[in-house]
């Protein structure tokens, strides 16, 4: 008779083939995980895909949490969340977890999108990782926006009050109009529980599904084609022997331990907000919001969460609200063609020439300088700032159609560089 | 023509009508689910007309309720309000309600049946806020020449004491007169045309 330990060795890898002549485990984790080679410079930027993922992880985790507690009801839902927060044992934590955590969501997914444009990654061949992940930052936005109405709070009610009121600038085109559309998203004719109701029903079933298909769409491509790197060299380019690019290395066991220090750095900061500051000063949860919604008395300052005020500012920009509206959504809709847009014979910043790296410094300004404007009460200053913002915004784009034409790259190196 | 030889042109026309009628179908079955989110017959019923008592007004008084959820306002304008209108008209932006935003009965100067109470939904044309009756004439931090109107604080529209829009201002048109009428001379009831009285 054998001895135990072997005999349960050997059930255990009996099991283990049993199963994997049914359901390819061994092949996926080769593929996704340890024959699957990343370049091996990826640097301090490509945290912030991991993180992205950890955070989603995070927001479904205590989302189902607060749904067992939340009472998508106009009448109860402020009172609901209060109760969250004061009686439910460790309701408060809960809630600050998903409030905070949908601030991190989007820094983590805006330095995860200027990574990729430091570095060209959504260059050919990962046009589609990038329309991917720009679906997935659109359904965040709504996501985002819908979470945020379900405390019905006097910020929940009147912002959706506002950007309900957005479709309104669509004019009567006979089959459809704008009116008509805002009566049939609010279900009702003002924001009311109906509105309340949909949305709640949005924002824990369809959106976080839509999510979470293309979370694993924009993977399944990123690992179609191959992670990018600093250099924007394709590793795949150059092989050794084995059929091994000569540049890459696994991404387990190198990736999930590197990834694991981001981690730990992002969860004591988050954990830091959570604890000792999680309404970031009005800025992640606003103080109007403190105050149950009243659809008869509308807050002096209506402005929405610092993630969506580039926006809103280059909304409040354009003195014609249907005009606003357009060139808003322009203004999201022109990231998608990134990957056309740019011309440039290199991939990487590296190798661009001062001209693309002003160019992109200048974006990334505007863009934190709108954000900063879109919480302003709209001065007349505020509104000619945020103007001239917008039009260097868009000038980003239309700039690198003429860069690649005036500045010289520098020669691309054939292996990835490393400091060392 | 050999018995297993496949009818290709058979073969596309059955799959060409098959997904057609697919698709018909599914788009049809969509229909349901889209008209679910149109107000329900609950909401529609409470939407329905809500009278108002407009005896204890005072000239310069506004009275506040809603109807549909949306805050209705009536405001009783005496002599000087009602002249202000005239004055005021080089600086509106659409000072005849050529803007469908009013009944018919309602596309006047005063914008309203009887001149003397203005009845509307005060909600800004702009992004939905509720702006505040200020019937002062004078000097204001957002108008030197303030001749007495409504005025919005989230985003600084201003509207004359008939709703009408100023130019320049971020609310494209004039405020919305809702549909009403007149029960007798001390109520109003709002949400119904003169019309159904008879």
């Amino acid at each position: 008779m054998a001895t135990p330990a072997n005999s349960m060795r050997s059930t255990a890898s009996k099991v283990g083939y049993w199963v994997d002549q049914r359901l390819p485990i061994s092949s996926f984790w080769r593929d996704h995980m340890s024959q699957y080679y990343a370049a091996k410079n990826l640097n301090f930027w490509y945290f912030f895909g991991s993180l992205s993922l950890l955070v989603l992880v995070i927001q479904l985790v205590s989302g189902i949490f607060l749904t067992m507690h939340y009472k998508p009801d106009a009448a109860q839902a402020f009172a609901s969340v209060e109760y969250i927060m004061r009686d439910v044992p460790f309701g408060w934590l809960i809630r600050y977890i998903h409030s905070t955590g949908a601030s991190a969501f989007f820094l983590v997914v805006y330095l995860h999108m200027f990574r990729a444009m430091l570095y060209g990654s959504y260059r050919s061949p990962r046009e589609l990782i990038w329309i991917f992940g720009m679906l997935i930052y659109l359904v965040l936005m709504a996501e985002a926006f819908m979470g945020y109405v379900l405390p019905w709070g006097q910020m929940s009610y009147w912002g959706a009050q506002v950007i309900i009121s957005l479709f309104g600038a669509i004019p009567d085109l006979g089959i459809i109009s704008g009116d008509a559309l805002v009566e049939w998203i609010r279900g009702d004719f003002t924001v009311s529980d109906a509105t309340l109701n949909r949305f709640f029903a949005l924002h824990v079933v369809a959106l976080p599904l839509a999510l979470v298909m293309l979370v694993l769409l924009h993977i399944t491509a990123l690992h179609q084609v191959g992670s990018n790197n600093p250099d924007g060299i394709e590793i795949k380019k150059n092989k050794d022997a084995t059929g091994k690019p000569v540049d890459g290395i696994a991404f387990h066991p190198y990736y999930t331990v590197k990834d694991l220090v981001g981690v730990g750095v992002f969860l004591t900061l988050f954990a830091f907000i959570i604890f000792f500051a999680p309404d970031g000063g009005g800025l992640l949860l606003e103080h109007d919001n403190f105050v149950p919604a009243n659809p008869l008395v509308t807050p002096a300052h209506i402005k929405p969460v610092w993630y969506f005020t580039p926006f809103f500012a280059i909304l409040k920009a354009v003195p014609d609200k249907l005009g606003g509206v357009i060139v808003m959504g322009a203004a999201v809709m022109v990231l998608f063609f990134l990957p056309w847009l740019d011309r440039s014979p290199v991939k990487s910043i590296r190798y661009k020439g001062w001209l693309s790296k002003l160019a992109l410094a200048l974006f990334v300004i505007s863009f934190v300088r709108l954000g900063m404007l879109g919480m302003g009460e709209g001065t007349p200053a505020q509104l000619l700032e945020s103007q001239i913002w917008t039009i260097v915004y868009f000038g980003y784009f239309v700039s690198l159609l003429f860069i690649p034409r005036l500045e010289k790259t520098k020669p691309v190196p054939e292996r990835v560089t490393t400091s060392h | 023509m050999s018995e297993h030889e496949v009818n290709q042109g058979r073969r596309r026309f059955l799959t060409a009508t098959t997904a057609v009628v697919g698709a018909a179908g599914a788009g049809l079955a969509a229909i349901p689910f889209i008209q679910s989110w149109q107000p329900s017959a609950k909401a529609r019923v409470v939407g329905g007309p809500v009278s108002f008592n407009i005896a204890p007004l005072e000239p310069g008084q506004i009275l506040r309720g809603t109807w549909r959820g949306q805050t209705i306002g009536i405001l009783r304008r005496d002599e000087t309000m009602l002249q202000n209108l005239q004055r005021v008209e080089d600086r509106l932006s659409d000072p005849e309600s050529l803007v469908d935003q009013q009944p018919a009965y309602a596309q006047n100067q005063s914008r309203a049946l009887n001149p003397e109470y203005l009845v509307l939904i005060m909600i800004c044309t702009h992004l939905g806020c509720i702006p505040e009756l200020v019937p002062e004439v004078g000097p204001q931090p957002y108008d030197e020449d303030w001749l007495g109107g409504f005025y919005c604080p989230c985003h600084k529209s201003k509207f004359d004491l008939a709703g009408r829009v100023y130019k320049g201002v971020p609310a494209p048109i004039n405020l919305k007169i809702p549909p009403y009428r007149y029960i007798d001379d001390r109520t109003i009831e709002v949400g119904a045309d003169p019309e159904q009285l008879s």
